[in-house]
């Protein structure tokens, strides 16, 4: 068997070895492993959470397993011999040995360096307590030891320097300051983590630092470590200034570690020169990776490419692929700065004339991006504080894919719901509709099989016939495979599919013609008048809203949901849910409530997401009778309506409330409750800031903020929040002095948009798609002189409000609330009670 | 009612009007549910009652003068023959017709 020696027992090392076992490794190679730290491998990136953690023992503590990456059994399990503690110190290549510095001689056939580097210690007076240790309260910052020396040392300390802000220097001084000691660090630049970012962004994560309370000297270099009783007590700089310390870590860059590789007559430079199969130059049986290995000019101090560079390498050892071979990392990291997230790919900033360069800044909030393109790829981009963007980035970058013309897109989720990423590029197997599970494959395939419009495709295959979230892709994906720009569907303007009229023309046509049924309006204006049964629902929303009076209820327009006032489960039976306006309750009421759930032997209640009390499983022959016990009205939990209000407690009880929230959450529900319109309206209204009613999020939230000095409490009106398949935070539409303009300014809002929004449209898409300028100049300046009709509109809405639950207690239909499962058993849902 | 081999085939379900305009309702014929349809078009169609998708009521689902649409998944049966344009199984047709104002189904 072939003898395959290991130096070095850190992350690349032990990386490789990982890899050469995966490709069968064990099997040709006696393994032998050399490492100078006496424990098994572990992960250096965690380093700084060893440090942070209180624990002064981590080695020992629990939490320590998560910092192992293979403890010592794992190389007994794989057969591997491991000398822990044993420094290599020289390779005889004639002989093919290496010589330990506990004596031993150990053949090889295979020999893989794998020695990482060292903290590189600058020249400086008062550094060293002798040649090999340094002055008492001096760190480096590399190893578990001087994790946990530094741990040890803190205790009882006040004062630390770190010097070096890069990376693991800002760790150092985060980790430390856990520990409740001043942190100061000093860095020869104006630039920290000049590595990764360019001044711009280091001056944002320079203030984030800074708030939360550390000390920064920039441009500042330190020349000597002041001593006392051979112990730390201070730092001078060039200057000749001093500032007191009890402790210095010293984190001013690393060095490869390449003694070993010099004294033996490898070819060194920066680091051990490798080939494109990480062979040294010199000799085909040595191999180096990680950091401690130069390939191309380049050595990296990072994971990413060590983990490319172990893969290669075991390939080539293993001859599992004897010509793989590495061809150098693009560089994308993403960490945790002292707890501000930072995310650095490529360049950091353009190069040439011709780079495109999209840069945004709020120092405020600590966020700082940017983006680098040439030539329509990205090469670089640079994420402080906000990473949310970086997957989407990091694909873009690594792939070279197209982006989107608007740039700024890679940074932002502009308004509406959708993925602005490039659909042609998308692989087959991608997933586009999560609801229904159609791959773009599917979408394709309909298209190949003749589909010629985005409609006819998401008939086919339901694809955003569930939540709806992902119409916007579906578009796109559609749209690309039918060729681009030709494919232009004018369905996709229809308010319904099957009457080829927008909604504005559709609504002038309907009351032209004075249209007031749904059958009506099929025979008038569909073609060859016929009906279609996906335009059913948009038309009865439509004329019920138009015609508040004299709409024709025509029942089978209706989804079964509004037939019978209850919403659909998966059995065939339905939930109840009644009004709780505003989701306040008293014990009568949930006595009652408790008494038909036990009358009926309701499967499960359950609080809704709403604050509302939900009886779910009931069977629709029994609904009417539900109801009847309830004596509630209806909560149009089921409907393309008003839903519900939720609210925090307000001022009567909370000690923080500004507002009552919980009687404009009252007062709202019970102005609109049953209001009818394009798609769900979701509403909350939180008595101050703190927003506990998630105002934010909701179609319309209302918060009360504390007026203008003097003033009383105010109310601030989100329009287009969402938390549901989609995520907006909402925009302010208003901000109004009474209850009395908030709700009116709601139901304006709610009347507009019932009567401009497009079928199913939420308000996340409603309000992006107006044009938030516009809806403040309809609704609150009345720019276009329509508020009074609005409010007039809705008022009418109101008015002919009936509660669905009462006037239906008498069939509206023969047989409306007959059993259509006959036979089947209902409720199928299993019976489930409180957690016990 | 006729049956074959002790099996029911056919029945006679009272008032065609037991079906509002446009809808469906569920009928049993032996012990086959059957969802009927009545498509303001005109004429009746049947269905077996219970989506071949996962179980759901065909005869609450919308419908035009072609398909049903079933309430839980929005998959579309043809009022026809109950193939499904949507990807799911096809649904069992059965024929519906009216005789002197009664609802008559057969199986099929």
């Amino acid at each position: 068997m072939r003898r395959l020696v290991v130096v070095g027992n850190g992350m690349s090392g032990a990386r490789a070895l990982e890899e050469i076992l995966a490709r069968g490794g064990d099997e040709q190679f006696a393994i032998t492993v050399f490492g100078d730290e006496p424990y098994g491998n572990y992960n250096r990136i965690l380093l700084s959470e060893v440090l942070a953690n209180a624990a002064d023992e981590a080695v020992d503590d629990d939490d320590a397993d998560d910092l192992y990456l293979n403890p010592l059994d794992w190389y007994d399990e794989n057969g591997i011999t491991l000398h822990a503690g044993v420094r290599i110190v020289r390779i005889d290549r004639h002989a093919k040995v290496v010589l330990g510095d506990d004596g031993s001689v150990t053949p090889y056939d295979v020999l893989v360096l794998a020695t990482g580097s060292r903290s590189f210690f600058p020249p400086m007076e008062g550094m060293w307590a002798s040649n090999t240790e340094l002055t008492r309260g001096v760190f480096g910052f590399r190893s578990l030891d001087d994790a946990t020396n530094m741990l040890r040392h803190v205790q009882g300390r006040h004062s630390a320097v770190v010097i070096g802000g890069g990376l693991l220097g800002l760790e150092a001084a985060a980790g430390l300051q856990a520990h409740g000691v001043a942190v100061h660090v000093v860095h020869p630049t104006e630039v920290l983590m000049n590595q990764q970012l360019e001044a711009e962004a280091s001056k944002v994560l320079r203030s984030k630092l800074e708030q939360m309370g550390m000390h920064l000297h920039l441009g500042v270099k330190t020349n000597e470590i002041l001593t006392s009783d051979g112990s730390v007590s201070g730092v001078r700089f060039t200057d000749g200034s001093e500032l007191a310390c009890d402790m210095v870590v010293v984190t001013a860059g690393i060095r490869p570690n390449i003694g070993l590789a010099m004294v033996s007559g490898l070819e060194t430079q920066r680091a051990i020169v490798v080939d494109d199969t990480m062979r040294s130059v010199d000799d085909d049986a040595i191999f180096a990776v990680g950091e401690c290995a130069q390939h191309r000019g380049e050595v990296y101090g990072v994971v990413g490419p060590l983990w490319e560079q172990a893969a290669v390498l075991a390939d080539v050892v293993t001859g599992a692929d004897p010509h793989a071979e590495y061809h150098g990392s693009r560089l994308a990291t993403k960490l945790k700065v002292a707890g501000v997230d930072v995310a650095q790919m490529g360049v950091k900033a353009p190069e040439r004339e011709s780079d495109e360069f999209v840069q945004f800044s709020e120092t405020g909030r600590g966020v700082y991006q940017t983006v680098v393109i040439r030539d329509g790829t990205l090469i670089g981009a640079t994420l402080v504080g906000d990473v949310s963007k970086v997957a989407a980035l990091t694909q873009a970058f690594d792939s070279r894919s197209a982006l989107p013309e608007e740039r700024v897109r890679l940074l932002f989720d502009l308004g509406a719901a959708g993925d602005a990423s490039a659909a042609a590029d998308l692989p087959d197997d991608t997933q586009i509709c999560h609801c229904n599970g159609v791959s773009k494959g599917d979408l394709v395939a309909c298209v190949e099989h003749g589909a010629e419009s985005v409609s006819a495709c998401m008939t086919q295959t339901r694809a955003s016939k569930g939540c709806g979230s992902c119409k916007g892709l579906v578009k796109e994906v559609v749209e690309a495979a039918l060729g681009g720009a030709g494919a232009e569907d004018p369905a996709d303007s229809y308010y319904v599919p099957g009457i080829p009229l927008d909604k504005p023309t559709l609504m002038r046509e309907i009351r032209e013609r004075g249209l007031r049924s749904v059958s009506a309006v099929f025979a008038a204006l569909a073609p060859d008048g016929n009906e279609h049964v996906g335009s059913k629902m948009g038309l009865t929303a439509l004329l019920r809203m138009m015609w508040p009076d004299e709409f024709v209820d025509e029942r089978d327009g209706r989804f079964i949901n509004d037939r019978v006032h209850a919403n659909i489960q998966r059995d065939g039976t339905f939930s109840v849910v009644p009004r709780m306006s505003g989701g306040v309750t008293d014990a009568a009421q949930l006595r009652r409530i408790a008494d038909v759930a036990e009358k009926h032997d309701i499967p499960m209640i359950k609080l809704t997401g709403g604050q509302r009390i939900d009886l779910l499983g009931v069977p629709k022959e029994k609904l009417q009778e539900v109801w009847r016990d309830l004596d509630m009205p209806s909560g149009w939990a089921y409907g393309k309506s008003f839903r519900t209000v939720k609210t925090c407690v307000g001022t009567d009880f909370c000690r923080f409330g500004l507002g009552d929230s919980t009687r404009l959450g009252i007062d709202l529900e019970e102005r609109y409750k049953g209001i009818e319109g394009p798609a769900k309206m979701k509403l909350a209204v939180s008595g101050c800031p703190r927003n506990c009613a998630e105002s934010m999020v909701k179609d319309v939230g209302l918060v009360a903020v504390e007026g203008r000095p003097g003033g009383s409490t105010q109310w601030q009106i989100y329009v287009g929040g969402a938390a549901g398949a989609t995520v907006r935070k909402g925009d302010v539409l208003a901000t109004v002095d009474t209850h009395a303009d908030a709700l009116r300014l709601t139901g304006r809002f709610l009347q507009y948009y019932r009567e401009n929004a497009n079928w199913l449209e939420r308000t996340y898409d409603f309000v992006p798609r107006m044009g938030l300028d516009h809806i403040i100049g309809v609704v609150v300046d009345d720019t276009e002189g329509i508020a009074a009709e609005l409010d007039a509109r809705m008022q009418e809405s109101v008015d002919r409000y009936a509660d669905p639950w009462a006037t239906d207690q008498v069939d509206r239909t023969p047989g409306q609330f007959h059993d259509a499962l006959p036979l089947v058993p209902l409720p199928q849902v299993p019976v489930r009670g409180a957690a016990r | 009612m006729s049956t074959e081999t002790g099996r029911v085939v056919e029945a006679r379900l009272g008032p065609v009007e037991q079906i509002p305009l446009g809808e469906g309702r569920a009928f049993l014929v032996g012990d086959e549910p059957v969802a009927v349809f009545r498509p303001r078009s005109g004429g009746l169609h049947a269905l077996r009652a219970i989506c071949p998708h996962r179980g759901g009521p065909l005869a609450d689902g919308l419908t035009d003068g072609e398909v049903v649409v079933c309430p839980l998944h929005q998959h579309q049966f043809s009022l026809t023959d109950g193939s499904c344009a949507t990807g799911a199984p096809d649904a069992t047709a059965y024929s519906a017709r009216e005789e002197d104002g009664e609802l008559v189904v057969r199986l099929r």
